[in-house]
């Protein structure tokens, strides 16, 4: 939380820096943030990305697997959801809803395993293989909606017909904020108590910690981490879901403004814990809505970048001093 | 050979108090090292030893307490304080640069003075010859020996003009060989008016290398004396407060069934060459068998084949009747093949995992800790706190994670948790190197508990005396291959060295072993 303190510092001096006043600012962010239900909901809106595909990222990172295609993993959903009413139109809600879920955590778990592959077998360093599917399914995207998902009656905009009203996630209190909410809270539990009370967490984290230690204990490393990369990118996936069926209700170019690499900060900065994913993708969210804020006060629109980096950044530095801190204690012995 | 009480006085500490959040390391200790004066720093794991002599390197402030070099008080603020003064440190740990040669290590750290290095390698050959130092300069530092990466480090120092040498646990990776030469090299610096800190908890070495010894405990000093005014047991008295009993080996009953075979096994070590040779060896219930032999001749991939962890190349591998060739580690726990590896922190235990969850890496998996899937984390950490107490493993902490114990604490919870069911058959390798003498006693205990109970123990040891106390039959490997084998009753030691040292006498080594 102090590194959080520290980046608002920082972009204080910047804003100075940058003639503006930094308070002025941060007063029209926090009413972007606060101000109304509207802005804590749009708040949320985008918490939810964040926070589905944070959990996936998080679980991946446990398991000491750098799943760095969430965002490709979050448009595989997201392509996986738009397939069900595109062919199944008349599904009722009840069976439309969980199909496009389960659409998308197969298509978003398919593609993290799909990078996990060539690692397993080959020992490819998975950060490349995740990174460059990243590009593969966001061009796969495109070209759907541009060539034969296209809506015939968009006057050639890149886009895919609306989705029937069955294949809208349900909305609370007239805002925009819905029902992805809820996954994201159930997902978290989940979560925590897999991670920390299960078999298979205990395994994850062994696993994460020292493979060496999970061989020697009789682990096959191999079931594990295919299962964990489901996971990971099914959560992802989860998250492409809900931002098309709850926002968008269609699928369309630039459908996340970098949900899935701004996930990565979002897990790290939570250290990997299913309820600190929730807080900091609050906050992260936050920091997306007071960045659109800044923007309508003038403010060019990588400020918002600027800032999450410069909170990547100085955890970073956090982790450095708390390691150096363990080691001085552990030179106490004999 | 002593110095005398008359030498000049290097470095002398009073008072010295360090305290850290759980404990206080150091209590009021005093230490003082004479020029010439090889002085032993005794005490079991976590007396307080090497806080001690890192206050002297510059790593750590002390609260209270003075020091004085050369009799003028001094305030040791950074290691480069300590180099700039002549306190040379040698770490447990090197600091070496593997892929630099020896000469470029030297030169680390050392700024502005831009010797050639031809000039520097010649200096560093002659200190070599000087202090019985032999090392390539050129050679690089990774293709060097554990003992030759030493010798570098010693050279480092000295060439950096060290006057007083700290040495933290310098035997502990050593071979038996590199040991006694290292006592020259000790004895030479001496001779030449050095002052040395030998840190240890070797009762032999204090008595073959020491002049004078101060024994902590606790942090505090129970002991200042000269060699030659006190033994062995008087030491060990000091050091873990009461009498040592000798380790009772008890009647020797005979060994029931083979329960373990290794047939004509060969494999590969890391780096692709033959580690073991066409090896063969049967470990019966009820029995220790003993592999001695000097580092590095198959003893880990030894361990690592026999407990499934290391893909045999040829030749089989027999459980229990059952053949077990090249399943997978999980299949060999399961038939009840337990290790204690020699590599506790990388292999034995997951750093980043609490120690109780450590405790449990064997048990998890079953009920009662498992419980349809998932964990009864009360009753793991039941079972954790029991085996803690009795393995009297000192932690802070059960919560901790397991990488902030000491090393000798590490040993005892990778014991704890591979002794708490019996095995069918244990490989132990290594169980007591870097223990104090408590824990080495316990371990030795708890290793014949077993065998009287049934177990089948494979001990890999370099230390000669545990295996003569210990096992039944000793073999001894060389280049991978059993070179000779013999009854430990009957053993003469003479034999076994010059087996260990790769000369074929007496007993012609048979193809078949037999404990």
């Amino acid at each position: 939380m102090a590194a959080v303190g520290i980046a608002l510092l920082f972009g204080g001096v910047f804003f100075t820096l940058a003639g503006l006043s930094p308070l002025q600012l941060y007063g029209t962010m926090a009413r972007g943030i606060l101000g109304d239900v509207y802005a804590l909901s749009e708040t949320a809106v985008k918490a939810i990305p964040l926070a589905l595909a944070a959990l996936g990222v998080a679980v991946a990172f446990r398991i000491g697997f750098w799943n760095i295609g969430a965002e490709g993993q979050l448009y595989a959903g997201a392509i996986g959801a738009t397939a069900i009413p595109l062919f199944f139109p008349a599904l009722p809600s009840l069976v439309m809803l969980p199909m496009m879920m389960l659409a998308s955590a197969l298509a978003g778990g398919a593609l993290a395993v799909l990078a996990a592959l060539p690692r397993i077998y080959r020992n490819v360093n998975e950060i490349i293989t995740s990174l460059m599917l990243n590009y593969v399914v966001i061009l796969f995207s495109d070209y759907l909606i541009y060539g034969p998902w296209k809506d015939p009656q968009s006057y050639n905009f890149p886009l895919t017909p609306l989705y029937p009203k069955a294949a809208h996630l349900p909305t609370f209190f007239g805002t925009r904020m819905h029902l992805g909410a809820v996954a994201a809270l159930v997902a978290a539990a989940v979560l925590s108590l897999l991670i920390n009370r299960s078999r298979w967490g205990f395994e994850v984290r062994l696993l994460g910690d020292s493979p060496n230690a999970a061989r020697f204990a009789g682990l096959n490393p191999v079931r594990h981490i295919l299962v964990a990369m489901l996971v990971s990118g099914g959560l992802a996936g989860l998250a492409g879901m809900t931002e098309v069926s709850g926002i968008l209700h269609r699928l369309q170019r630039e459908l996340s403004p970098g949900y899935g690499y701004a996930a990565i900060i979002v897990a790290w900065l939570a250290r990997l814990h299913p309820w600190g994913v929730l807080a900091m993708a609050i906050f992260l969210g936050a920091v997306f809505v007071g960045g659109y804020s800044l923007q309508t006060a003038g403010l060019a629109s990588a400020s918002v970048f600027m800032l999450q980096g410069g909170m990547l950044f100085l955890v970073l530095i956090a982790d450095v001093f708390l390691e150096r801190r363990l080691v001085v204690r552990r030179r106490e012995g004999s | 050979m002593f110095a005398s009480v008359s030498s000049p006085i290097l470095v002398e500490m009073t008072g010295i108090i360090k305290r850290f959040p759980e404990v206080i390391a150091n209590d009021r200790v005093d230490l003082v090292v004479r020029e010439g004066e090889v002085r032993a720093l005794l005490g079991e794991n976590g007396a307080g030893k090497t806080t001690l002599v890192n206050i002297l390197a510059g790593l750590y402030q002390p609260e209270e307490g003075e020091i004085r070099w050369r009799g003028t008080r001094v305030a040791i603020r950074s290691p480069r304080d300590a180099s700039r003064l002549g306190i040379g440190m040698v770490h447990q740990h090197f600091t070496l640069v593997p892929s630099f040669t020896v000469v470029e290590n030297v030169l680390l750290g050392i700024q502005g003075h831009g010797e050639a290095i031809g000039v520097v390698a010649a200096r560093l050959a002659q200190l070599g010859r000087e202090y019985g130092l032999a090392v390539d300069p050129r050679a690089r530092v990774g293709q060097l020996s554990v003992g030759e990466q030493q010798r570098v480090e010693l050279l480092r120092q000295l060439y950096l003009g060290a006057r007083l040498l700290i040495l933290d646990e310098p035997t502990a990776a050593l071979t038996p060989q590199e040991s006694s030469h290292l006592f020259e090299v000790v004895r030479a610096m001496a001779g030449q008016g050095h002052g040395v800190i030998l840190i240890t908890h070797k009762l032999p070495e204090v008595m073959a290398v020491a002049d004078t010894i101060t024994v902590l405990r606790h942090g505090k000093v129970t002991g200042s004396l000269r060699r030659d005014s006190t033994n062995e047991s008087s030491l060990a008295a000091l050091m873990v407060g009461h009498a040592l009993k000798g380790v009772v080996v008890g009647p020797r009953t005979p060994p029931g069934a083979p329960v373990f075979s290794l047939e004509d096994v060969s494999c590969l070590s890391d780096r692709g060459y033959t580690a073991l040779h066409h090896l063969t060896l049967h470990l019966r219930a009820g029995s220790v068998l003993g592999i001695a032999g000097v580092a590095g001749n198959g003893q880990r991939e030894l361990a690592e084949v026999a407990s499934g962890l290391r893909r045999p190349a040829a030749g089989r591998i027999i459980v229990g009747g059952k053949d077990l060739t090249g399943a997978p580690p999980g299949v060999f726990i399961r038939a009840g093949v337990f290790h204690v590896p020699e590599d506790r922190l990388g292999t034995g235990l997951a750093p980043g995992l609490r120690v109780w969850e450590n405790l449990n890496l064997r048990v998890y998996s079953r009920p009662p800790i498992n419980r349809r899937g998932f964990l009864d984390l009360g009753a793991a950490r039941h079972h954790a706190r029991g085996m803690a107490a009795h393995f009297n493993v000192q932690a802070p902490s059960l919560e901790l994670p397991v990488r902030f114990l000491s090393g000798g604490n590490l040993q005892k919870v990778v014991l704890a948790r591979e002794l708490s069911s019996v095995p069918v058959v244990l490989i132990a390798a290594h169980p007591t190197r870097g223990l104090d003498v408590a824990a080495t006693e316990l371990v030795h205990r708890l290793l014949l508990d077993g065998r009287r109970a049934g177990m089948g123990v494979l001990l890999i040891s370099e230390d000669l005396d545990e295996l003569l106390v210990l096992a039944d039959r000793i073999l001894v490997l060389y280049r991978g291959q059993v070179i000779g084998e013999t009854a430990a009753a009957t053993a003469d030691r003479q034999l076994l060295g010059l087996w260990m040292a790769g000369i074929r006498q007496g007993v012609e080594p048979s193809r078949d072993h037999t404990s």
